[in-house]
């Protein structure tokens, strides 16, 4: 995984930004709170456990970073909060809580209330993720047809409205044209627009700035810091550049083979990074002013979700396991615990059991 | 739009002299003596002489093009050698049989093979989705002579006397008033316009002029008569059809798009038939002018088996009999056909997928 970012950047914004920041407010009620997802697919090759026990909450109004390895199972937790997971997969285990409603209970119907209205989401490839044959303003229009039944007028004007508002120029113009006169940068304006349409309380930004220039990458990085805040809104972001986490979100989850194996407050997981696949993520960032001979990359790669190895999921590629010798990692799965006060790991180095001494149990 | 249109229109005519030029050599080639074709095998040489001379077959082969050009252009398609009648109104009479039935197959293979081609395609690997597909396939392959005759044995004799029976041939039963439409409004047309053979062959769509002098009984027995070899000779392009939607459906349900369009809260079903359909068409729209363009003039089978005298059916007993110009004329007009379908289908794409650059 090697980031453009430096790791000297990194630290600058953690430190210009740290004011800015909420810290986790653990006395409110979580706006979001997953417990123990599953979705699986289940394909002729077998079952992908492509999210195998997912926890995460996500407060009110906070920006919650989700990173990880390509393929690990972060589209798909969001694909599962939205409720779009089409077969051959299946969420087969947990909650969903959306503002005290579990999601996974409601019927299509009233998910499709939730969608686009009160949670919305906004994807990778922003140029397909627009419909060829439609306007853009139209496209945009859409959300308030379907949630508001606006008449076609109204509902054009208030998309006009929202390409202003995206900082789109010339919305009234621009608002006519077809995705393919458009850049990438733009699209994803509009998709953003079409996301905070109706002021959500949750939005799932899935790799936003992931398929755009770096330049376009910050402004628009810019434009959803700038609109959750006037919107209201708690995101979700997906990304695997630790950079875009840096600089956005409060709290971060890392991910690896469809489960959480650490998750804490941006500055924690940068300052006392606990698992070894995070220490994995981090270093392999480039430091500025250093020049090494070789990034330090996370060496093997992801396990197949079909047959994933018995114990810990990153055993395979963990070094941490060799330097203490621990045998437990190959047998027994780590569970997510709460290792220091809002900080939470999976792994053996920090967790006991009866038999077993962790090694760093008390290194915090 | 319209400026692209009509450069599409200019962008034809090199097309249409070339088809002219391609039926007029094509005709000549067929091998056989066209006099003897059509006198028989014991007309004398000199009888034969001036039968060609009188049709300017001995003519060198350019000045013959030259002519047929000339008399193409004032809308004259020569007189027939068999029939001894002017082609156009050939044409008016045998043109409309083929038109009705070719507009009600591909009716038919369109109100039952895109809904089928959804269905599969949004109910991929059910058992809708085999049979479907199942279907197609035998529907491809299926003779259309064979599937005519079991037809009419089954409806036109199995079921006689009931009231499913569907008569095996012809377009109207005797007794049914099939008078003009413009005679029935009391106009009168008469003479030898361009005008009054479009009404003619207007009048001879017996549905259409069913409607127009509100002849209701000549409707219902006009549908009748339709209904089997509409069957018969739709089974192929609404297998074509019902897998072209299918597939192009089937890609397009993967987009990315049509996940926007359910993440913004939209239902699947609006999110299939607006969304989905709508890019799915793109490709479904050549199906469906080529579908037409073979129906128009490969309808031969169909015509036979159930005794209607329409463009194929001519066409096919003109090459037996070498009358060269209704061959050479019979091709000309379903190559205009193709050519302006072809049209139709340029420019609906234009309109259908604006990523087309219009010039
Ligand atoms: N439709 C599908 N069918 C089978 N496997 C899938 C499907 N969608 C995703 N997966 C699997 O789920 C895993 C997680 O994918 P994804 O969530 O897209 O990863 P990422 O973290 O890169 O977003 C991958 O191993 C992928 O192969
Ligand atoms: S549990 Fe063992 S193998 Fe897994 S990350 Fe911790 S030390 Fe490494
Ligand atoms: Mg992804």
């Amino acid at each position: 995984m090697a980031c453009e970012t430096h790791l000297t950047r990194v630290w600058l914004i953690l430190v210009s930004n740290e004011v800015e920041r909420v810290v986790t407010k653990n006395n409110a009620a979580p706006l979001l709170e997953i417990k123990h997802l599953k979705t699986h697919f289940f394909t002729e090759d077998g079952v992908v456990r492509a999210v195998d026990g997912v926890d995460l909450q996500v407060f009110p109004g906070e920006v919650v970073g989700l990173v990880g390895e390509s393929g690990c199972g972060k589209s798909v937790t969001s694909l599962s909060i939205m409720q779009l997971i089409s077969a051959p997969g299946k969420i087969v285990a947990g909650e969903i809580t959306f503002e005290g409603q579990n999601l996974l209970e409601l019927s299509e119907k009233e998910m499709m209330k939730i969608r686009g209205d009160r949670i919305s989401m906004i994807f990778q490839q922003p140029q397909t993720s627009l419909n060829p044959v439609f306007q853009a303003g139209d496209q945009v229009a859409e959300v308030f047809r379907i949630h508001q039944k606006l008449q076609d007028e109204e509902a054009w004007e208030q998309a006009v409205e929202l390409f202003r508002m995206v900082g789109i120029p010339a919305p009234e113009r621009r608002a006519k044209s077809y995705p393919h006169e458009m850049s990438g940068g733009m699209a994803q304006r509009v998709m953003i627009a079409m996301a905070l349409a109706l002021r959500p309380n949750l939005l799932v930004a899935d790799e936003p700035t992931t398929a755009l220039d770096v330049t376009i990458q910050a402004q628009i990085i810019q434009l959803i810091q700038d609109l959750r805040k006037e919107v209201g809104a708690a995101v979700i972001l997906i990304t695997h550049d630790l950079g875009v986490v840096a600089e956005m979100a409060e709290r971060v989850a890392v991910m690896y083979a469809g489960q959480i194996v650490e998750m804490t407050d941006v500055i924690s997981l940068f300052d006392k990074t606990f698992h070894p696949y995070t220490q994995g993520l981090i270093g392999s960032i480039p430091v500025l002013g250093k020049v090494k001979e070789r990034l330090e990359v996370i060496p093997g790669s992801v396990p197949n979700l079909v047959d994933l190895p018995p114990g810990c999921r990153f055993a395979p590629r963990c070094r941490a396991r060799m330097e203490y010798g621990l045998d437990l990692c190959t047998k027994v799965e780590p569970q997510l615990i709460e290792y220091q006060p809002g900080h939470q790991v999976r792994c053996w180095l920090y967790q006991d059991t009866e038999e077993y001494k962790a090694p760093l149990k008390d290194r915090g | 739009m319209i400026q692209y249109i009509t450069r599409r229109m200019f962008m034809a005519i090199p097309v249409l002299f070339g088809i002219l030029l391609v039926t007029f050599a094509l005709a000549r080639l067929i091998p056989g003596d066209p006099c003897r074709a059509i006198l028989g095998e014991k007309a004398t040489d000199a009888v034969c002489e001036r039968f060609i001379h009188e049709r300017g077959l001995d003519k060198p082969i350019p000045v013959q093009f030259g002519v047929y050009l000339k008399e193409i252009i004032r809308g004259d398609f020569g007189r027939s050698i068999r029939y001894s009648l002017p082609v156009t109104r050939l044409l008016v009479e045998r043109l409309p049989t083929t038109v009705e039935l070719s507009f009600a197959a591909l009716t038919l293979s369109l109100i039952i093979g895109i809904p089928l081609g959804i269905i599969s395609a949004v109910r991929h690997n059910s058992w809708i989705d085999v049979l479907t597909m199942m279907w197609a396939n035998a529907g491809v392959s299926m003779p259309v002579f064979w599937l005519g005759l079991m037809l009419a044995y089954i409806f036109s004799l199995v079921l006689k006397d009931t009231p499913f029976w569907l008569p095996p041939s012809g377009r109207v039963s005797p007794g049914i008033s099939t008078a003009a439409f413009y005679d029935v409004w009391g106009l009168s047309v008469y003479g030898q316009g361009l005008g009054v053979a479009i009404l003619n062959f207007l009048s001879r769509l017996n549905i259409l002029n069913a409607i127009l002098s509100g002849n209701w009984k000549l409707l219902g027995d006009s549908i009748k008569h339709l209904i089997l070899p509409a069957v018969a000779l739709s089974t192929i392009p609404m297998a074509l059809i019902a897998r072209m939607t299918r597939s192009s459906m089937l890609e397009v349900l993967g987009q990315d798009y049509i996940r926007t369009a359910r993440a913004k809260g939209l239902a699947k079903r609006m999110v299939i038939l607006k969304h989905a359909f709508r890019n799915s068409l793109l490709p479904l729209v050549t199906v469906i002018g080529l579908s037409l363009g073979s129906l128009l003039g490969g309808a031969v089978l169909t015509e036979t088996i159930f005794g209607l005298s329409g463009l194929g059916r001519t066409l096919y007993d003109a090459i037996t009999a070498r009358d060269y110009v209704i061959v050479q004329s019979f091709t000309v007009v379903i190559a205009i056909f193709f050519v302006i379908l072809n049209l139709i289908v340029d420019v609906s794409y234009a309109y259908l997928d604006p990523r087309i650059k219009l010039d």
